[in-house]
């Protein structure tokens, strides 16, 4: 098992999907030549050559539905859009078609894409270039989300991603592409559904993805240190579907939640979750579920008044404890 | 174009060249934050043709690499700069950052992150001119490749129906990023992508300004006179990497040097020298008045500026105090 960062692992799904179906192609702004923003497809291009290694022009909605189109006839593309903040200019193709046409042709056509994007907040990027999209992925009908937290889901995630039938949208985070962590030697496939424990615990359960997920660990490791309580952590790394079943037997379990997102609360993956509980398990709860999100604003560019939009540690750590009616 | 005004173009573009090069060096000092576009190397383009329009008057809407036509909108550089180091007395407060300055009083629209977002934008605005009956035109700075965005497309065909008061000008440096445009786009020269809208279209030199002078009112007397859009293609090039965080590692030495060869500011200064408009010293004077005035009072205001209260992060999220909104007006 070696320890490699995150876009390593990304590329190396790339590479050995690539290797594997001549149909595979990738395909996105400044990826080729210049290897990519992340360095994701580093390398791929001297190896597989312009025809399947593409820089796109900046038509975001033109290429995914060329990319889209191709998938008809059996291509597999990756599609890699810069930030998710210029995924909103695909939406059309992706929601319009990849998420419909299996369906409104009665299964007779499918559309394997793959569409990978970071989003999120990073360093002072700006109201345009600091959109987190999840939430909004994850509300259509026939299209798969995940999120990966780290470099072994990343490539996990990707190589069943490339391999599923269905379309895929991969919600990368900008911040985490040189986070590393270990990834098995041999070849992996990570079901695209489900979630994971990410630390085990009796008395509350903390709900992350992606990002949140770190959140949540080191705000358990305070919880546990400073004030006596065992936080449980689920790595939600399916957005869409949604783990019901895992969601369900960690409540029951603590028979408490804290929901943790980076985005706005409304329409959110934290409120979903808590819909989740009140229809799977709601007299499990022993108290009101909470959720920290982000303020309710476009993301500013000082640099303390983004800090103040986004969750942080504390934030957790300070849900937890009001839960727990001690602060 | 006569001597004083030759004299001022060149001033001008020493001090956006200077303002652009000490960004760089804030930026290094981690004073400004985020993504920072410069605009060395291209001054030529923003100085020539909002010189020929009516600054302050016209409107004028652009990317990311905004500051040099903010500032030649008549915005004050150090507002400009403060809100670079994202403080309260910035022209945005500090919520914009580098890719979003805005000085509506100066009529500069604003600066746009999202490749090709302005060109509807720009449309919109001459359609809004254009309903109140003023004699304003809205002038339109994009990239080379920008025009490969959708929007390109049906803002030139919007604009050209509706016969709307708009000038696109597009600042070909001959990259997106790292991608060369004839790896990215099959016509090369801009101009006559234009021609499938019946929009009247130029390609001129954006590296000698007084070309671009020229070129850029004959376009503008077009838009102004009622005839509907126009399209002027600027050949020119940027010195540094896309932003910060590019190296222009894709780049050619040889093609950085031969169009350092080109430099705006030279090719005027040269001019003006020959024709003993203007002596060396009298140029290094001006320049050292630039650096000077860029120090101690562009940057120091920003230096000396506060931090925006935290009150503000929730302040414009949506308008203050609408009757409609709250159903007070009933
Ligand atoms: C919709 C969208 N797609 C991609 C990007 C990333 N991006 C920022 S600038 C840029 C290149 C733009 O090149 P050009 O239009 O020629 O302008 P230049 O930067 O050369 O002035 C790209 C791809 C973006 N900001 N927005
Ligand atoms: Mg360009």
């Amino acid at each position: 098992m070696a320890e490699i960062m995150f876009w390593e692992a990304v590329q190396r799904a790339h590479d050995e999907e690539m290797a594997n179906d001549p149909l595979v192609y990738c395909m996105g702004e400044d990826i080729g030549v210049a290897g990519g923003t992340y360095k994701a497809t580093k390398g791929l291009y001297d190896k597989y050559g312009p025809e399947r290694v593409i820089d796109t022009p900046i038509s975001e909605n033109g290429f995914t539905g060329l990319g889209i189109g191709s998938s008809f006839l059996g291509c597999r593309p990756i599609i890699e859009i810069m930030s998710v903040n210029f995924a909103w200019l695909a939406m059309d193709q992706l929601f319009n078609t990849a998420a419909k046409v299996h369906y409104m042709s009665g299964g007779q056509l499918m559309a394997p894409v793959v569409v990978r994007s970071p989003g999120g907040t990073a360093h002072q990027l700006g109201a345009q270039h600091s959109a987190r999209m999840e939430k909004v992925f994850m509300g259509i009908a026939g299209l798969r989300v995940v999120t990966p937290s780290n470099p072994r889901q990343a490539y996990g995630l990707l190589k069943s991603a490339v391999r599923c039938n269905d379309p895929v949208f991969i919600n990368e985070h900008e911040m985490m592409y040189n986070m590393k962590g270990e990834v098995p030697d041999a070849e992996y496939f990570m079901p695209l559904e489900g979630s994971e424990i990410s630390r085990g615990g009796k008395d509350v359960t903390l709900f992350g993805y992606n990002i949140s997920v770190y959140w949540c660990q080191q705000a358990a490791e305070i919880l546990s240190r400073n004030h006596n309580i065992d936080a449980e952590v689920i790595d939600l790394y399916s957005l869409s579907p949604l783990d019901r079943e895992g969601i369900k037997r960690s409540v029951s379990k603590t028979h408490r939640a804290v929901i943790v997102e980076e985005a706005e609360p409304a329409v959110g993956v934290g409120a979903e979750i808590m819909a989740i509980i009140n229809e799977e398990c709601f007299y499990e709860l022993d108290a009101p579920p909470m959720r920290v999100s982000a303020e309710n604003v476009p993301i500013p560019y000082n640099h303390n008044l983004e800090r103040a939009a986004i969750p942080d540690i504390q934030n957790v750590v300070d849900a937890v404890l009001k839960m727990f009616g001690r602060s | 174009m006569d001597s004083d005004l030759k004299k001022k173009l060149l001033r001008e573009m020493l001090f956006a060249r200077r303002f652009e090069e000490r960004c760089y060096e804030a930026y290094v000092e981690r004073k400004i934050g985020g993504f920072l576009h410069l605009y060395s190397g291209e001054e030529a383009c923003a100085m020539g043709v909002i010189e020929a329009a009516q600054a302050g008057h016209d409107y004028v809407i652009t990317s990311y690499r905004d500051h040099v036509h903010a500032i030649k909108c008549g915005m004050d550089p150090k507002v400009v700069m403060a809100e670079l180091y994202a403080k309260e007395t910035g022209c945005c407060k500090g919520l914009g950052g580098s890719m979003h300055i805005f000085g509506v009083e100066n009529r500069f629209m604003g600066g746009y992150a999202l490749v090709g977002g302005p060109f509807p934008l720009a449309a919109g605005i001459a359609k809004g001119i254009k309903m109140k009956g003023g004699d304003e035109i809205c002038i339109c700075f994009l990239g080379d490749a920008a025009n490969n965005q959708g929007t390109f497309h049906e803002s030139l065909n919007m604009a050209k129906i509706w016969n709307l008061p708009v000038l696109y000008v597009c600042e070909n440096n001959l990259y997106g990023i790292g991608t060369r445009i004839d790896r990215s786009t099959a016509v090369v020269d801009q101009y006559k992508r234009v021609s499938g809208y019946n929009i009247p279209s130029e390609q001129v030199d954006g590296q000698d300004v007084e070309i671009v002078y020229d070129a850029a009112q004959k376009a503008i007397e077009h838009v102004r006179s009622g005839k509907g859009p126009y399209f002027l293609e600027l050949m020119t090039y940027r010195y540094r990497g896309h932003s910060m965080s590019d190296s222009n590692a894709y780049r050619e030495k040889e093609e950085e040097r031969m169009w350092s060869k080109r430099d705006p500011i030279i090719t005027l200064l040269d001019r003006l020298i020959e024709a003993g408009e203007i002596t060396k010293d009298e140029y290094k004077a001006v320049d050292a008045k630039i650096l000077a005035e860029i120090e101690n009072e562009v940057i120091r205001f920003a230096e000396e500026s506060p931090e925006p209260s935290m009150d503000l992060l929730n302040k414009y999220v949506l308008t203050e105090n609408d009757s409609y909104a709250s159903g007070g007006s009933s």
